[in-house]
């Protein structure tokens, strides 16, 4: 019980992470693999903040979202654009994406490393709370009321206002958006910029109850492309089945088996996936 | 004459997307040295037909046999290799490769294999022939949309099939070059090619072909001679609809 | 073969036999720096065999060549095993662990292909840490032979030989078109005969087995080895970087990118070693904005271009 329960509240955050990657691949068709990185940023101004103002995290997450919203913005319209417009075809921009996000990644890295080279180590609500009759470490299941409160607005955005709609066309195809009407390129960067923002608070709330450093973005962005393909690309629905599944898991083996191998054990049910059930675990099967 | 001349047979082949039956238990023959046109409007199942015979897709139900062997469940490499090659609707060149290496790739891997000088050799011939001699070392991409169609069917007549498959071919050709296009593919078949062709241009398909299989909806409404094919009532109302 | 194949295979052991004479004239540093050329050399250098004309980003060097080096180490240390009957073994079993791998990833492609094979060595380096911390106990795995950084080298440079001679062959070869031909359009390949499958597999074994062979042979260098050395994900990035770095188009492209970059390491370790990352990451920037053919590619354009004018 106690590990299902801890299971869950970690695979809550673990949605809102992978809902901001698929955003960003679903939209704007860019596989951002310094996606983890943008939940270190989260993670590192979290950290900073508190130990320079003891400001709590929760504050510092609306501070984060529209600076990381306008970084990601500008990387979008200034270094991502340019490539999607001189890919003569979709494979051409999916290697050079990957080269380029993967050289973001290690740029940032680079950077935050040198503005705080050791663990981002504080300690924000780690008080005890009951959940039936079980006890919790109250900052997990803060962050998971949040994640669900984002998620929760952004579903909303998505599905109740004329942007959603745009975003949501975009998404199922590019070409018939734009002959609707729809300006792909601004959308896609507000899509892409958006994913960023909504990792980056995801990278927060994680850096309440995890404590992160500079080199770890990239086994979260696995974990978050975990998701993804598990759950199948642009479905919401399935991002949030596997993202729990990925918290029950990682949680299962850190408990009953080794800490060491959670990774280990995420990286297998990808494995499995990809193998058994590359069309996401909802996905219907493509001919 | 006993001597049977079935080349081609496809028997009760169903494809399904999802909920859409794209091929519905579709059944036709084709002898050696014919010329078979399939037609039907758009989005009646003509090149997932044509897909599912080179194994571009895999069908869900039925047989397809070349030479009386099953060739339905094979990869297309196979199914290249036993003698049936094609072109692609939207047509698909090799971009970073010469024409005459474009050429060559047919003849490489396929159905009746050549290599070094000699497949050099039978390349540009071959360049000669479709209309696109002394470009050979003229990168694929400067070439013309037709052009690239020319050089597309180089590339599958270059090992010699059996079957050649052509998905609209003639499609966005001139006057001139359509009558270039027809007097070509007669010409293959007089060199014994069974041709099996998708086509909307209908002054081809009746100097063409020798039968005709009109599809809808994934279904073969009727199969015969163009001129009979074409006059049948079923066939004008799926063409210009019911209530003319 | 025509004369000008023959007058490439006659530069090639010219070359090679010049850089076999570099420990004549190199001692202790340069030495050492000449050592992380040749083992750089070969790792782009087969990288780029598979992932050259298919465009294909594999992060795998690091998962091969690390059960190269660890193989070494637990054979050496646990059983008291000889070293070149490991080099064989460790060889042996990156090949079939490559040749496995391949099968499994050739319905992916593109972000899928490339996350598969990052993830791989990671997992390959927590299951042996694991698995070491766990039942083997935490002895240390020691590679003790009388090999120094000069024979290493020399090994080097013969394996070097091994995948020029294999790449020559392969651009010759009727394997060599069907990637170049997979590379442009894998749905046009199979539907000229090419088992596509084969090729792709064929190649991503070979890479995979020249890596955990380096692996294996470097590993004396090291002495002592440690999973998270041998496993560290870097290798694969600094690989991918380099072969694209000096170019993929052509079977020296590599080479031309492994040597600046290595220096460049070299100088950014020894005296800014904070900033190493950083410097991975503006190279991947570099090369996708102005050098997505590599130094070679932008080369042969501007030869290309000039040529052009001036007549």
């Amino acid at each position: 019980m106690d590990i299902i329960i801890t299971g869950l509240l970690l695979g809550g955050t673990y949605a809102l992470i992978a809902f901001g990657l698929n955003l960003q691949y679903g939209v704007a068709r860019i596989m951002n693999l310094a996606n983890g990185e943008m939940i270190v940023l989260g993670a590192l101004a979290a950290f900073w903040i508190f130990v320079a103002d003891a400001i709590s995290p929760i504050l510092t997450m609306l501070i984060v979202a529209p600076l990381s919203f306008f970084g990601n913005w500008l990387i979008y319209r200034f270094l991502l654009r340019p490539l999607v417009r001189r890919a003569k075809n979709q494979g051409q921009l999916e290697v050079d994406s990957i080269l380029a996000t993967f050289g973001m990644a290690f740029a940032l890295v680079g950077i935050m490393v040198s503005i705080h080279g050791e663990y981002y180590t504080y300690s924000y609500l780690a008080e005890p709370f009951e959940i039936l009759g079980e006890t919790f470490a109250l900052n997990r299941i803060v962050a998971f009321c949040f994640a669900v409160l984002i998620g929760a607005a952004l579903w909303l955005w998505l599905y109740f206002t004329r942007t959603g709609m745009a975003v949501r066309a975009v998404s199922v195809s590019t070409e018939a958006s734009g002959l609707v009407g729809i300006n792909v390129p601004q959308l896609s960067a507000i899509a892409f910029a958006l994913g960023g923002a909504v990792t980056t608070m995801g990278g927060t709330l994680i850096s309440t109850f995890i404590t992160l450093d500079a080199s770890v973005g990239v086994v979260f962005t696995m974990k978050a492309l975990i998701i993804i393909i598990m759950g199948g690309v642009g479905d919401i629905r399935g991002a949030i089945v596997a993202a729990l599944i990925l918290g029950l898991v990682e949680t299962a083996v850190a408990r009953l088996i080794d800490p060491g191998l959670t990774l280990a054990a995420a990286y297998a049910i990808f494995v499995l996936i990809l193998l058994f059930r590359p069309q996401g675990l909802f996905g219907r099967k493509p001919s | 004459m006993v001597e049977t001349s079935l080349v081609l047979a496809v028997q009760n082949v169903t494809k399904r997307f999802g909920g859409l039956v794209a091929v519905n238990n579709l059944s036709f023959d084709v002898s050696r040295n014919e010329v078979m046109g399939i037609i039907g409007p758009n989005g009646s199942g003509k090149t997932t037909m044509m897909n599912l015979i080179s194994g571009a897709l895999a069908l869900n139900e039925g047989t397809i046999s070349l030479n009386g062997r099953y060739i339905s469940r094979l990869s297309s490499h196979e199914i290249n290799r036993r003698g049936i090659a094609r072109t692609f609707q939207l047509v698909r060149i090799l971009p970073s490769l010469t024409l005459l290496e474009n050429a060559m790739a047919g003849m490489v891997f396929g159905h009746q294999r050549l290599w070094g000088e000699q497949a050099r050799h039978e390349a540009s011939k071959l360049l000669e022939r479709v209309g696109l001699g002394g470009q050979q070392s003229v990168p694929a991409t400067a070439l013309t949309y037709i052009d690239q169609k020319r050089l597309e069917l180089a590339r599958a007549l270059a090992a010699k099939p059996e079957v050649l498959l052509l998905d609209e071919w003639l499609a966005g050709l001139n006057p001139t070059e359509l009558q270039e296009g027809i007097d070509l593919i007669h010409s293959l078949r007089d060199e014994g090619i069974t041709i099996i062709l998708v086509e909307h241009v209908m002054d081809a398909i009746r100097s063409l072909c020798d039968r005709c299989l009109v599809m809808a909806a994934g279904a073969k409404i009727a199969e015969g001679r163009p001129q009979e094919v074409l006059s049948d009532p079923e066939v004008i109302k799926v063409y210009l609809g019911e209530d003319i | 073969m025509t004369s000008g194949d023959v007058k490439q295979l006659v530069w090639g052991a010219i070359l090679l036999a010049l850089a076999a004479c570099v420990p004549l004239v190199a001692n202790g540093y340069w030495m050492s720096i000449a050592l992380t050329i040749a083992m750089f050399t070969v790792l782009s250098t087969s990288w780029a065999l598979f992932s050259g004309p298919t465009h294909y980003i594999s992060l795998a060097t690091a998962a091969f060549f690390g059960v190269g080096g660890f193989l070494v180490g637990t054979g050496m240390s646990d059983y008291n095993t000889d070293y070149w009957t490991m080099v064989v073994i460790a060889s042996l079993a990156g090949t079939v662990l490559a040749f496995l791998v391949g099968l499994a990833t050739l319905r992916l492609s593109g972000v899928y292909f490339v996350i598969f094979t990052l993830g791989l060595a990671e997992m390959i380096r927590t299951l042996v840490s694991w698995i070491q911390n766990n039942f083997t106990g935490s002895r240390g795995l020691y590679v003790l032979t009388d090999l120094g950084e000069a024979d290493i080298y020399i090994h080097l440079v013969l394996v070097a030989a091994l995948v020029y001679l294999a790449g020559w062959w392969i651009a010759r070869s009727r394997l060599g078109f069907a990637m170049r031909i997979i590379g442009n359009d894998e749905m046009v390949a199979r539907h000229v005969g090419i088992n596509t499958a084969f090729s792709k597999v064929i190649l991503f074994t070979f890479s995979g087995f020249v890596a955990s062979l380096v692996g294996a042979l470097i590993a004396p260098r090291y002495t002592y080895i440690e999973p998270n050395g041998v496993f560290s994900p870097e290798l694969s990035f600094i690989v991918v970087i380099m072969a694209l770095l000096g170019g993929t188009g052509r079977l020296w492209g590599p080479i031309v990118g492994v040597i600046p970059f290595a220096l460049l390491q070299e100088y950014i370790n020894a005296n800014y070693s904070n900033y190493s990352t950083l410097v991975l990451g503006i190279a991947f920037l570099v090369i996708v904005y102005f050098l997505p053919h590599g130094v070679l590619g932008r080369l042969e354009e501007t030869w290309a271009k000039r040529r052009r004018s001036t007549w």
